[in-house]
């Protein structure tokens, strides 16, 4: 193994690039898995068993739902998805591409850890809440989200480093991404200069977004 | 005020059908604080889970204020709920909301105003005794305090019950008693019916007006506080009066007591002694007292002593009689020898 730094120097607009797209896809994808997993992980919650808005069907068409997707391996997944992703964004390559699989793999995934943290409540604050008198919207806004506020960026960090390891796999449909030059330089032609860097670049990525994430939740927390 | 018939709740398990609330029928008065009294899983908890609906009562009516809220939509029955105020045992406050915010949930839940919300709420504030603790998170105060931010979100908009689930239990006992005194405020103030539900019988005899405690999900004995305290009748009953009045007397005091060993109630205004030394004049019989205390019941005296009474056997015979005429109630705890 040896490490090249003029080959390094060479490859860095590559490296740069790689890196925007896997933060493009990772934004898209997060953005997408909040807006629809948020609510599914919320309707899971709250439909369940002894909850206040509790619906068997709901329930477990949804749980039925968010477990198939979790269950098919992304890379199958990523393929199968090829006509969606041609009817959403009319291409089925490049990073564009990639983030409708990471958006659909993200979002059941990020509303299991959504259902996690609202299960972590005491039941004894909905229970009050609902005495209260409250409405239901009221209970998801005033009383889950903010208890739950601290649980919910927690997911979200978990899903951001989930999604830097699923990423690297976009590189099947050329979505590229700092992980995808980690195969396309280290596994296919052993660039050893390449791998360690992409590999160390994404080492740290991922700690500084676990340290952020976890500085955010520790400060949203009263 | 609160009509409560032929309840029960019935819960399913995996080892069955349990019976959380077995047929109980109470009625609770407007402007009265209700306490009801027994060990964990009595069932006095879901009964008054059943008074707001929290939990669904398998069988049986309870009508607050004259609706019966079974039959309500669940619109209807969150209006109801607004003039049913609860408090916790844990208080249950949001604890990512201030103080104001999680006060101002009741409000909102009403539709006030957002511009009376305030005022409100800084009224409230006044009447808990938390004015300065406006914008503090519930993280940042003591039990009591956590309790007073209960209670005012409870009242927030002027029910008409208020429920209180061993509201106190959780509290240490000088907290519990301004707590009670708060209760007791806002029961005579604002005439609010209380029902509090507890284990602990100091709460009751501090505050109850009447009372029922409960066993295996059944009443099995209520009425005035003052008259279950005077004459319980059932050992459960007594069991929990022990807790607070005990008459226990120590094994080697027992052991010397050769007379015959009573114990007498005095109710109200009897003046106790008095009566107790009009029969040691009267009858040739020497009384000696070992244990007893006045207790002030809702303001009312209860006196119980316990008495040692030597002679012929014939004479503490009459002098019993005469006791028990004057006085509210005579037990013979053990013949003399």
């Amino acid at each position: 193994m040896e490490f090249d730094v003029q080959h390094l120097v060479e490859l860095i607009p590559e490296i740069n690039e790689s890196f925007l797209q896997t933060l493009y896809m990772i934004s898209i994808a997060l953005a997408v898995a909040i807006i629809f997993g948020l609510p599914i992980g919320i309707l899971i919650f709250i439909t369940d068993k002894g909850l206040f808005l509790q619906n068997g069907i709901v329930n477990q068409v949804l749980g039925f739902i968010v477990n198939m997707i979790r269950s098919i391996p992304f890379i199958i997944l990523l393929v199968a998805l090829i006509p969606l992703t041609d009817f959403l964004v009319n291409t089925t390559i490049g990073p564009k591409a990639a983030s409708v699989p990471l958006s659909v793999a993200a979002i059941p995934f990020f509303a299991r850890l959504v259902e996690t943290a609202l299960r972590k409540i005491d039941y004894g604050v909905i229970e009050a809440a609902i005495a209260a008198g409250g409405t239901p919207w009221m209970i998801i806004k005033d009383v889950l989200l903010p208890e739950a506020k601290s649980g919910i960026i927690s997911g979200i960090t978990i899903t951001v480093v989930s999604l830097v390891g699923t990423s690297a796999m976009a590189g099947v449909v050329g979505g590229g991404g700092i992980g995808d030059l980690a195969i396309r330089f280290g596994y296919y032609r052993y660039d050893d200069t390449i791998m360690i860097t992409t590999v160390v670049i994404l080492i740290v990525f991922v700690q500084l977004i676990q340290l952020i994430g976890d500085k955010i939740a520790k400060a949203v927390d009263k | 005020m609160i009509n409560i018939h032929n309840l029960s709740k019935i819960y399913l398990t995996k080892k069955g059908k349990v019976k959380g609330v077995d047929n109980v029928s109470l009625t609770i008065n407007e402007g009265e604080i209700y306490g009801i009294v027994g060990y964990s899983g009595a069932g006095k908890s879901s009964l008054v889970r059943c008074i707001n609906l929290l939990e669904r009562p398998t069988s049986g009516i309870i009508t607050v204020d004259g609706v019966d809220l079974t039959t309500l939509k669940s619109e209807e029955l969150r209006q109801a709920r607004l003039k049913i105020g609860m408090i916790f045992q844990h208080f249950n406050l949001v604890s990512q909301k201030t103080v104001f915010e999680n006060i101002a949930f009741s409000l909102k839940a009403a539709k006030v105003p957002a511009n009376k919300i305030n005022d409100r709420v800084e009224e409230l504030l006044v009447m808990v005794g938390l004015s300065d603790k406006r914008d503090v998170f519930p993280g940042q105060l003591s039990g009591g305090q956590k309790q007073r931010v209960g209670i005012a979100r409870a009242l927030a908009n002027n029910p008409k019950v208020l429920l209180c689930d061993e509201a106190t239990s959780a509290l240490d006992p000088t907290t519990t008693k301004s707590i009670l005194k708060l209760l007791k405020k806002i029961n005579s103030e604002l005439n609010i019916t209380i029902v509090l539900i507890t284990h602990e019988m100091d709460v009751v005899k501090e505050v109850c007006h009447r009372m029922a405690i409960m066993q295996n999900g059944k009443v099995v004995e209520n009425g005035n506080v003052y008259d279950i305290f005077a004459s319980p009748n059932k050992e459960l009953t007594k069991e929990f009066i022990e807790s607070v009045i005990s008459f226990e007397l120590p094994d080697a005091i027992l052991e010397k007591v050769t007379g015959t060993l009573v114990k007498v109630v005095f109710k109200g205004d009897v003046a106790g002694e008095s009566v107790v030394s009009d029969t040691v004049q009267k009858f040739a019989v020497k009384g000696n007292f070992l244990h007893g205390s006045i207790d002030y019941i809702q303001d009312a005296p209860l006196g119980i002593f316990v008495m040692e009474l030597t002679g012929d056997r014939a004479e503490i015979k009459e002098a019993l009689k005469y006791i028990e005429e004057r006085t509210a109630h005579v037990e013979v705890i053990r013949h003399g020898v």
